[in-house]
């Protein structure tokens, strides 16, 4: 049962197109893992997805749970069930994380979640200050294991994550996405951005796709495709005839 | 002892002399008669609506402190000290007991500085006396509160605090006026002595009416290894408000830090801080908060450097988060030495899209995130305050209903 829908979708910024007549769908259960070069549009298509209006959609429409959320607010999708782990994100003076994850979900169990995330000493410190690089992927973690999306959106978790903290990203990214339960059972999705594939060796993707100008051109199984990517570079993809898109 | 000779030819001689900063208040239009109030034996006994507004700036009468002093219009009503090492006393019960306070009063600040130093200089005094004794370390804070009752009045204040060698002192003041008062006029004179080595802090919140004007004027004076912190905290409305505290570090490693965190939504506020450093080793900060959704608010800050390896640093930031506000800041660095050490970041702007925008991704409306993100930008970091005290400012900063553009 689908999720996700994106059809026809065109979306630029200022006078430049990034997507170009893009469509992808999702369904219930799946997690799907996003690659291509950098200045691709993988960025962009989930920030879009999350409704940032920075970007113009020029085309096409974003379905979710069966409405059209392309012209909805942040907050209203967020509400819907989305949810984002920023490259990214800015900090936020003055915000205790604890805090932040009382008013995101006021039923979290603050405690435990920051436990999970081997996180609790950063409680009481404000929301990505003075965080590193790796400090800050575990803080999205922890604010969206608090959200419980439907779906969530990973733009690239493990990037600046050392070795041990990948694999508790990767327990988290699984928890959200309930892979410890059957296949048919689950209800939560995913999709994730990531450039080396490292995380893939602790979560589980269902299906991988790669992105070139502003479009897919391969999907396939996620182990298929990082293994030709590995061997051919990204182009190698563009020219590959034997991944059905 | 009574006015000490030269004080009153001095302050009737600057009658009428406009302030350099502010709108000009016309004292005319105020009232100096007053009813005097009843003293009660502890704030405990204090009518109920002036323990309310007292509560109001965050000074829980009832709740542990060192002692209390509270001020019903021209009246003193309580001045008790709890703790042996601290003394508490109207000014004037003071001047009249201790001979040695004719060389503390009037000392940092200028009867003759502007018409409102001349209007307090010529009234009867009336205000506290804070003594923290030689080594005396306070853990809690002693209580003022300091209540404009009357509507049309001209309250005249004058406090003098001394804390003596060694002495710790943490003082939290409320100034305030119950609702039914729209129009008033506060003159509040202020003199800090901190003596060698001895550890201040001083915070004080203001609540006041949207017809009231405010002009504090504060001197300070810190010896050698002497050090304050001052925070000062205006979330309420008020119709015009000028001060510039003037501190000089006079001797050698005194540390000042100021801080100050403004709400604004009407009126014209005008506020800063001036410090002179005198001395070398020493240094100071002056941090500023301002969020204005209305009204102008004009938030300075100067530091004058006057001896090699003094370091000071300030900073003034703005949020605007309305058309109708206008927040204009003016840091100042005045070098006068080599060697110096002085900085200054200053910014106005609105908040942060992206900062809004991440919030809204986890689910919060617009007006949670802005609200959300203005509280946490008024949370500034006090250092040198006791737990409780720090709390307190918390609870007051961080008020539900302090939001984004109205």
């Amino acid at each position: 049962m689908r999720l996700l829908e994106i059809e026809d979708l065109s979306v630029s910024i200022g006078s430049k197109q990034v997507l170009k007549n893009f469509n992808l769908r999702i369904n219930k259960g799946e997690t799907h893992a996003l690659f291509g070069p950098n200045g691709t549009g993988k960025t962009t298509l989930l920030n879009v997805i999350a409704g940032i209006p920075r970007y113009t959609v020029d085309g096409g429409r974003i379905v979710f749970k069966g409405q059209d959320v392309t012209r909805m607010s942040m907050d209203e999708r967020a509400r819907l069930g989305i949810g984002m782990a920023f490259q990214r994100p800015p900090a936020i003076r003055g915000l205790r994380l604890k805090d932040l994850i009382k008013i995101i979900n006021p039923q979290a169990d603050a405690q435990a979640i920051l436990k999970k995330m081997d996180f609790e000493a950063f409680a009481e410190r404000d929301v990505n200050r003075g965080f590193s690089g790796g400090e800050v992927k575990r803080s999205e973690m922890v604010q969206l294991l608090a959200q419980q999306p439907d779906f969530v959106m990973l733009d690239e978790p493990d990037s600046g994550v050392d070795l041990e903290n990948i694999k508790l990203i990767g327990e988290a990214i699984n928890a959200l996405t309930q892979k410890d339960q059957r296949p048919s059972y689950r209800t939560k999705s995913g999709v994730i951005i990531t450039h080396f594939g490292h995380i893939l060796e602790y979560m589980k993707a269902d299906r991988a796709h790669v992105m070139l100008g502003g479009s897919i051109v391969c999907s396939g199984n996620p182990g298929e495709i990082l293994a030709q990517i590995k061997r051919s570079g990204y182009e190698g993809c563009a020219g590959c005839s034997t991944c059905p898109v | 002892m009574q006015h000490v000779s030269g004080i009153e030819d001095k302050a009737k001689a600057a009658h009428g002399k406009k302030a350099a900063y502010g709108t000009d208040v016309d004292l005319e239009s105020f009232e100096s008669d007053f009813k005097e109030h009843e003293a009660v034996k502890s704030a405990e006994d204090l009518p109920s609506e002036v323990k309310k507004a007292a509560l109001d700036v965050g000074v829980k009468l009832d709740d542990e402190s060192a002692g209390a002093y509270v001020q019903m219009d021209q009246t003193p009503v309580v001045a008790s000290s709890m703790f042996e090492g601290v003394e508490i006393m109207d000014i004037a019960a003071a001047l009249k007991k201790y001979d040695f306070l004719k060389d503390y009063y009037w000392k940092l600040v200028a009867p003759d500085a502007d018409k409102y130093t001349a209007d307090v200089a010529e009234a009867a005094p009336s205000g506290y006396f804070v003594r923290a004794k030689k080594g005396s370390k306070t853990v809690f804070p002693i209580k003022s509160c300091l209540y404009l009752g009357s509507t049309n009045f001209n309250q005249r204040v004058h406090n003098i605090v001394i804390a003596e060698e060694g002495s710790e002192l943490h003082m939290i003041t409320g100034c305030t006026t119950p609702t039914h008062v729209q129009r008033g006029l506060h003159l509040g004179i202020s003199e800090f002595y901190i003596q060698k080595n001895a550890k201040v802090s001083f915070t004080m919140i203001h609540s006041w009416g949207k017809e009231v004007e405010v002009r504090p004027r504060t001197g300070i004076v810190m010896e050698e290894g002497a050090s304050l912190s001052n925070n000062y905290i205006l979330l309420k409305p008020v119709k015009t408000l000028q001060t510039f505290p003037t501190a000089r570090l006079a001797g050698r490693g005194a540390v000042a830090s100021f801080n100050s965190v403004i709400y604004s939504t009407m009126g014209n506020i005008d506020i800063g801080s001036n410090v002179i450093l005198d001395a070398p080793e020493t240094s100071a900060e002056s941090i500023s908060r301002v969020v204005s959704v209305g009204g102008d608010v004009i938030a300075r800050g100067r530091m004058t450097g006057r001896v090699p390896g003094a370091r000071a640093h300030l900073e003034c930031v703005g949020l605007l988060l309305s058309d109708k506000g206008r927040i204009y800041s003016i840091p100042e660095l005045d070098g006068q030495s080599r060697d110096l050490d002085m900085s200054h970041e200053a910014a106005v702007g609105r908040i942060s899209e992206e900062e809004l925008e991440y919030l809204m991704s986890r689910g919060l409306t617009s007006e949670q995130a802005t609200s959300v993100i203005v509280r946490g930008f008024l949370d500034v970091e006090i250092k040198g305050l006791p737990e409780d005290l720090k709390q307190e400012i918390k609870n007051i900063t961080q008020r539900e209903d302090l939001k984004g553009a109205s």
